[in-house]
């Protein structure tokens, strides 16, 4: 008995308790919320809208992070600029001057169409080129050659938008057709969400079968079992590796279209935060896994909306939501300590890490 | 042997003699933390630490040009030019910190005109008054920077308004002008939106207003949806006040008209929002909108002047609110570098803490803002608090 106690070490003691204190106050206040009722029915069911908005936006950028990894394993930095540069770019030639004429309601899909095209144009085309000239020529160095290299992208991309276009929040037009809300069941639901969240669910769909079923969604897939293996079955591995870029800064591009959908304000430094929350949501969900992206990033939007309210305000939190980060962050912190390997993610730990 | 030794000595002393005779009198520094010396072709160097990036590059520009104007006009002090060094306090702590660091780096600089944060101006304070500078900021506004229970340090002055003044008007506005009785407010951590949203919500509360919830999102948050619904289950409010910065505060006045409840909300918010690019982030959303600040219905010819003179250097009308104090701020300092600069041949020598003293000891000084006094403290400003009102893409004056 008394050596059993001596093998436990500080470092698991210490460990037990964190779990042991986090689910307690999680438990603690959900419980004490849920008695307190300080919300009616449809705070809550506007909060977890919202929530799930935001977390479509983490999971269409978390899926860039986690295609590059899996193809890779390099943590593109740069990421949250290729959702950034598409839509400042669409929102300055297209969109405002569009909304200005009155083009942005008279046609909306056409302008939507439009807006689309270039955003991903250019978010690709950005991602190509950063890939082309940064990323490449350093495949063979050490993994963390091409790391600090996308942080220098990153710096880049964010100063070269900011004189292009300049420092200031860019309003984005409100379009007539995504104002106001529509009535689900009782509660009402803005239908800028609405259409977030089933432009995401269709983008996943895409993305998966693109992935599982097309002839290069399968090249993709053998270039990241083994490079070497795949350039001796015939595959071209740059190609494969430009496709991978490719599909992540459309998806980055879309979030970006979706998120100006939703916030109607664009900026420079826009792409920084969601970003390393969409890190966070590749790595929560499983890093180098595509399901596990979306899942991620789905609990990331999920925690953070939701979680303040329910957690904290119960306790008698003075302003809960400066404290979101915090809660994200420690779920973060929580579903690592239990699956370090991250909730869908399993090849990691023994072949990639 | 011992007479050899007199004799070295004997020598020595009359050989220092003469090299002081011949270097004529030496100047010895005597104030307590350090003088700056300035050579006979040496501009005098002061620095500005201005939000000049980010979201809130207009307020920082608007007073960099009011300092540089200030320049302008002034010209020379006792036949030495002015030379600006123009640092960046990025609107955020960190930013203060290392505009303060490298300030503080160069011993040529005497002075700084900054921040314009208050949140940057906490960290930069506590660098610059250690290092010996005096620095005098054209719009912190946050209580606890000339509170010496919470961030004063020796050495910081302001020509702003303490946001004491401000929160309270807001509130008198509030009740009394709009009739609310109930309300609401929501800061984003930083010592200027805590400071200001704390006095509007004590002072509501004294007039007898209900305060239905007093909470705070995160600098660089976009999704205020969940605050916001929060706000609207406990109230909802009449009022709503956010003293924040352009982006949140743009994210805060779109989604609080969509949120259930907070349809029929009077929305406001303060200086921290006046500003073109504001008046952007708002759009739509932000018509009728209340903004509390400082009153810019200056008179006299020096003000006339300075518009003239910023139209025509910089090709605009004003772009923020700050420029006046900024101006006032930098005049402040020139004043008391002419009190108390020592003429040296051709150079001259400036003694920080008699800076510092002169500093604090102004009284009655005719700025554009109006008569300014320092107290203990460094709060400086004669303080007119307007409240003005988004009408049709611009702000319009309707308070007092």
């Amino acid at each position: 008995m008394l050596r059993r106690l001596q093998d436990i070490n500080v470092l698991d003691l210490v460990l037990w308790v964190f779990r042991a204190v986090i689910i307690i106050v999680v438990v603690w206040g959900t419980i004490a919320t849920i008695i307190e009722n300080p919300y009616p029915a449809v705070t809550w069911t506007e909060t977890i809208i919202a929530g799930i908005a935001q977390g479509s936006l983490y999971a269409l950028i978390a899926i860039g992070y986690t295609l590059v990894y899996g193809v890779l394993f390099m943590i593109n930095f740069a990421h949250g600029e290729f959702f950034m540069s598409g839509i400042m770019t669409a929102t300055i030639f297209l969109a405002q001057p569009m909304g200005e004429s009155g083009f942005l309601d008279t046609y909306p899909f056409i302008s939507i169409l439009l807006i689309t095209v270039v955003t991903v144009l250019v978010s690709v085309g950005i991602a190509l080129l950063t890939e082309r000239v940064a990323y490449r020529p350093l495949r063979k160095a050490p993994r963390l050659v091409p790391l600090i290299t996308a942080i220098g992208a990153s710096f880049f991309w964010q100063n070269f938008i900011r004189g292009l276009y300049g420092s200031e929040v860019k309003p984005f037009p409100q379009m007539a057709i995504m104002a106001g809300k529509v009535s689900i069941a009782g509660f009402p639901i803005l239908k800028s969400h609405i259409v977030v969240i089933v432009a995401t669910i269709l983008m996943l769909i895409g993305l998966y079968v693109f992935v599982m079923k097309t002839k290069t969604g399968k090249s993709i897939r053998a270039v990241a079992e083994n490079k070497d293996v795949a350039a001796l079955m015939g595959i071209d591995v740059d190609r494969a590796v430009s496709t991978t870029f490719a599909l992540g800064s459309a998806m980055a591009g879309i979030a970006g279209i979706l998120y100006a959908f939703v916030f109607r304000q664009v900026h420079f430094y826009m792409g920084f935060i969601p970003g390393i929350k969409a890190f966070t949501a590749a790595v929560l969900g499983g890093i180098g896994s595509i399901p596990g992206a979306a899942l991620g990033g789905l609990f990331l939007g999920m925690f953070e909306s939701v979680g303040p309210g329910l957690f904290l305000e119960g306790l008698g939190i003075p302003a809960p939501h400066q404290l979101k980060d915090v809660i994200a962050f420690t779920m973060l912190v929580l579903i690592l300590i239990f699956r370090p390997q991250g909730i869908l993610g399993e090849r990691l730990a023994e072949e990639k890490a | 042997m011992l007479k050899r030794s007199f004799i070295i000595v004997g020598l020595l002393v009359i050989a220092s003699m003469a090299l002081a005779a011949c270097g004529g009198p030496t100047f010895e520094c005597e104030d307590p933390i350090g003088c700056v010396t300035y050579g006979a072709d040496e501009p005098i160097r002061i620095a500005s630490a201005l939000v000049i990036s980010g979201p809130n590059t207009d307020l920082g520009t608007d007073s960099q040009y009011g300092v540089e104007i200030a320049i302008d006009f002034k010209g020379e002090i006792m036949g030495h030019a002015i030379e600006l060094q123009a640092e960046d306090d990025g609107c955020s702590a960190e930013g203060g910190q290392s505009a303060g660091q490298k300030i503080v780096s160069d011993p040529t600089i005497v002075a700084v005109v900054g921040t314009s944060c208050s949140g940057a101006g906490v960290p930069m304070s506590e660098v610059v008054s250690e290092a010996g500078y005096a620095m005098v900021s054209p719009s912190n506004t946050s209580p606890a920077l000339t509170d010496p229970e919470s961030a004063w340090n020796p050495g910081y002055l302001r020509t702003a308004h303490n946001d004491k003044v401000q929160g309270k008007a807001m509130a008198d506005f509030a009740y009394n002008v709009l009739g609310v009785t109930s309300a609401a407010a929501i800061h984003d951590g930083d010592p200027y939106t805590e400071g200001l949203a704390a006095v509007f919500a004590a002072s509501f509360e004294e007039l007898g207003g209900t305060i239905v919830e007093f909470t705070a999102v995160n600098k660089g948050d976009t999704d205020m949806r969940p605050v916001l619904s929060a706000v609207a289950a406990a109230g909802p409010p009449e009022l709503l006040y956010y003293p924040v910065f352009t982006a949140e505060g743009g994210f805060l006045t779109k989604q609080a008209k969509e949120v259930s409840g907070l349809e029929g909300t009077v929305l406001s918010a303060a200086d921290g929002m006046i500003s073109d690019a504001a008046i952007e982030a708002v759009g739509e959303a932000g018509e009728g909108m209340y903004f509390s600040g400082p009153d810019l219905s200056f008179s006299g010819g020096l003000y006339e002047d300075f518009i003239a003179k910023y139209e025509e250097k910089y090709g605009a009308k004003p772009i923020s609110v700050f420029h006046a104090h900024a101006f006032d701020a930098a005049n402040m300092i020139f004043a008391c570098i002419e009190e108390v600069a020592m003429q040296d041949g051709d150079s001259i020598h400036i003694g920080r803490q008699a800076l510092r003293t002169c500093l604090y000891a102004t009284s009655g000084f005719e700025g554009i803002t109006g008569e300014l006094t320092c107290n203990e403290y460094g709060d400086c400003a004669d303080p007119k608090i307007s409240v003005s009102q988004l009408n049709g893409g611009a702000y319009e004056r309707i308070w007092p």
